[in-house]
C-alpha cells in the first residue's frame, strides 16, 4: 500500500487502528516536500520539528491505547495568514516577515486538539489580496499540473500542496474565491462555509465582513471530516454562530443521506459566459445529475453581474480599515529612515507592503473618503442587499446552484499582473457566495484541452453544508476526477 | 476623458492611508484606479434608492459576556514582535516638540 494513495480520512483511520504510524507518514511527506516542493513552491515553511513531534505523541497515544481525535496524526497544511505560536504567520508580507504570532488561531487549536500534524505554512497573495498567489511578497508558487501557469489565489500554496501530494489536506481562506478558485485551478475540492460557521479569531483579517476559512482536500469525504473538527461556535469571534442557531451536524454522516432528487439551479447566461472547455465542463457535470434524478431549474439571478464592483468596493474599504494596524510600531517592519513619528508609519508600510495590497489600501481609502462614502460604499451595501436577496429567492426553489467556479481555467504566470482590473473581472463566479455568505464549494469537474483541471461551482443556503457536501459526493461518486494526479504528484 | 482619480487626489488618499507612494507609484495608480473606479460606475445602473444597505449578510447580533477578569497576553508576550522597545514601552520617535510646551 502506498501511503500517498490513501485518502485524509483513510489515512487516519490506518493511524488509529495502529496499522501505520504518523511518524512513518509524517516523514514520508517531509521528505517529498524537500524533493517536490522546491518545484512547486507551496510552502512558505515547513514545521518539521513541531511535526515530527506532534506524529510521536500522537504514535505514543495509539500505543497506549488511548483514544486519537478523529484527525489522528494526518499531516495538514495550514494557509499563512493562521496564527501560529510555533511557526512564523507572514500572510506572504515583507511587512510580517519573522512575526511569531503570541496565540493560536481558533482553527489551529481545533485541529491540534484533533490530533492533526501541522506540517507547514502554505503561500498566498498577500494578506489574501489576489487571484493568482503572484502576489506574494515572499515566494513563488506554480500550479503542479502546468509550472507555466498559476495555482489561482489566494490560497494557492493551500491547493497546490494539496493536488501535489505535499499535504493530505490543507486549510485556506475565502473572502471573495480564495478557497474555491485555486481549488478549481489545482483540481482539488475547495470549501468556503456560511460566514459564521468557522471562528475567525487568529485569521489575520482582510475584508471581516466576507472572509471565512475552510478545507481543501482531495475528494468531498474529506472536506466533510475535516469541516466536522472546525465548525462550531467560538466566543472570541462575535460573528461566530452559536449552536442554538445553527446546530453543527455530523458532515461525513450526511454524506449517507438521500441526494439523487436534488433541485438544482442554473442560470443559463451565466453559465455560458465562461471560455468553451469551462462551459461544456460544467454542462456535462450538470448533466450527471439529472441522469441520476435532479431536476434542473432555470433560474435568474438579476444582480449577479453587479458582485465584482460590488465587492471590491466593500472589501477594499474593510482592508484599509483592517491594515491600519501595520504601523510600524507595535509588530512587524518598521524602517530605519523614519526622521519624524509621521515617516514611522507611512515608509514603514510603503516598504512593507507590495503594489496591489497598495492599490487596494488606497481603493478602500478613497471609497470611504469624505464626499466618496455615498456614491461608493453605501452604494456597495445596498447593492449587496440585492444580491443577496438573489439567492434567497433561488434557494426558495431550489437546493443549491450550479455554475463555474472561474471563467477559464488556469492562466498564464504573468499574464494579468499588469492589469488589475482584469485580474478582478475574472473573479466574476465566486464573489457573490461571500457578499451573500452563503456556502460554496469547488469540485473537479474535468480538464481543458491543454490538460488544466475545471471546477463546479455549487452554492447552498446558509448553514447548508451537510447538503453541499451531499451533492459534491454525488458526483463525486463513480467518477475518477479525484484520482488522476499531476504529473509532479 | 479626465480620469476619475488624477494625481494629486492619489496623493491626497495617500496621505489619508499613511502611505508613501514614489512618484512612478502615483503616476500607475492614478491611471489603474481610475479604469476600477469607471468599472464601479455600473452600480449607477440599478435604482437603491429602496433598498437597505446590508452590512452583514447574516442577522448579527449584539453579543455580551460578562464582565469578569480573564487571562490576557503577559507585558512579555506583547512586546515580543515590537521591531523598538524600551523597557515595558514600544519605542517611536518624539512625537511632541520640545518647544511644544507639552
Amino acid at each position: 500500500m502506498d501511503v500517498f494513495d490513501l485518502t485524509a480520512r483513510q489515512l487516519a483511520q490506518e493511524i488509529a487502528a495502529g496499522r501505520l504510524r504518523s511518524l512513518d507518514a509524517t516523514q514520508a511527506i517531509l521528505e517529498r516536500i524537500d524533493k517536490v516542493d522546491p518545484h512547486v513552491g507551496a510552502y512558505l515553511h515547513v514545521c518539521r520539528n513541531h511535526a515530527l513531534a506532534t506524529a510521536q505523541r500522537v504514535d505514543d497515544k495509539v500505543a497506549r491505547g488511548e483514544p486519537v481525535g478523529p484527525l489522528a496524526g494526518v499531516p495538514i497544511a495550514i494557509k499563512d495568514n493562521l496564527c501560529t505560536r510555533f511557526a512564523p504567520t507572514t500572510c506572504a508580507s515583507k511587512i510580517l516577515d519573522g512575526f511569531v504570532s503570541p496565540y493560536d488561531a481558533h482553527v489551529v487549536e481545533r485541529l491540534q486538539a484533533a490530533d492533526a500534524v501541522i506540517v507547514g505554512k502554505t503561500n498566498l497573495d498577500e494578506f489574501a489580496m489576489g487571484s493568482s498567489t503572484e502576489n506574494s511578497g515572499l515566494g513563488k508558487t506554480v500550479n503542479p499540473w502546468d509550472p507555466q501557469c498559476v495555482p489561482g489565489g489566494s490560497s494557492g500554496g493551500s491547493a497546490a500542496a494539496v493536488a501535489a501530494g505535499l499535504a493530505w489536506a490543507a486549510l485556506g481562506s475565502d473572502t471573495g474565491g480564495s478557497i474555491r478558485q485555486p481549488a478549481s485551478f489545482c483540481g482539488v475540492i475547495g470549501l468556503k462555509p456560511t460566514y459564521g460557521r468557522v471562528s475567525r479569531y487568529g485569521l489575520v483579517a482582510y475584508g471581516s465582513s466576507l472572509d471565512q476559512i475552510g478545507p481543501i482536500t482531495r475528494d468531498a469525504m474529506d472536506a466533510a471530516w475535516l469541516l466536522n473538527v472546525i465548525a462550531g461556535h467560538d466566543a472570541r469571534d462575535s460573528t461566530s454562530v452559536p449552536a442554538d442557531r445553527a446546530p453543527v451536524p455530523d458532515y461525513l454522516a450526511a454524506l449517507n443521506e438521500p441526494a439523487a432528487d436534488v433541485k438544482i439551479g442554473v442560470v443559463p447566461a451565466l453559465n455560458e459566459a465562461a471560455e468553451p472547455d469551462v462551459v461544456r465542463a460544467v454542462r456535462q457535470a450538470i448533466e450527471v445529475y439529472a441522469a441520476a434524478g435532479a431536476e434542473i431549474v432555470e433560474l435568474a439571478m438579476p444582480h449577479f453581474d453587479y458582485a465584482i464592483a460590488c465587492y471590491y468596493i466593500l472589501a477594499t474599504a474593510e482592508a484599509s480599515s483592517n491594515l491600519a494596524r501595520y504601523d510600524g510600531v507595535h509588530y512587524g517592519h518598521r524602517t530605519a529612515d523614519a526622521g519624524d513619528y509621521v515617516q514611522v508609519y507611512t515608509r514603514s508600510r510603503a516598504e512593507g507592503f507590495g503594489p496591489e495590497v497598495k492599490r487596494r489600501i488606497m481603493l478602500g481609502t478613497y471609497a470611504l473618503s469624505s464626499g466618496y462614502y455615498d456614491a461608493y460604499y453605501l452604494k456597495g451595501l445596498k447593492v449587496r442587499q440585492l444580491i443577496r436577496s438573489d439567492f434567497t429567492s433561488a434557494f426558495n426553489r431550489v437546493d443549491c446552484v450550479m455554475m463555474p467556479v472561474a471563467p477559464t481555467t488556469a492562466f498564464k504566470i504573468g499574464e494579468k499582473v499588469a492589469d488589475p482590473l482584469q485580474m478582478y473581472l475574472a473573479d466574476m463566479y465566486t464573489l457573490a457566495a461571500n457578499l451573500a455568505g452563503v456556502p460554496a464549494l469547488s469540485i473537479p469537474c474535468g480538464f481543458d484541452g491543454r490538460g488544466l483541471p475545471i471546477g463546479l461551482q455549487v452554492i447552498c443556503a446558509p448553514f447548508a453544508e451537510d447538503r453541499l457536501l451531499r451533492i459534491a459526493r454525488l458526483y463525486e461518486e463513480g467518477r475518477d476526477w479525484s484520482t488522476r494526479r499531476p504529473s509532479c504528484g | 476623458m479626465a480620469q476619475k482619480i488624477d494625481v494629486e487626489q492619489v496623493r491626497s488618499v495617500a496621505r489619508l492611508a499613511r502611505l508613501e507612494l514614489s512618484e512612478s507609484e502615483i503616476e500607475q495608480f492614478a491611471g489603474q484606479l481610475s479604469a476600477v473606479l469607471e468599472y464601479f460606475e455600473k452600480l449607477n445602473e440599478l435604482d437603491t434608492s429602496q433598498v437597505e444597505p446590508l452590512a452583514h449578510c447574516l442577522p448579527i447580533h449584539n453579543v455580551f459576556r460578562d464582565d469578569t477578569p480573564q487571562a490576557s497576553l503577559s507585558t512579555e508576550e506583547a512586546l515580543g514582535n515590537a521591531p523598538q522597545r524600551s523597557a515595558d514601552y514600544f519605542k517611536v520617535p518624539k512625537i511632541l516638540d520640545d518647544a511644544s510646551g507639552a
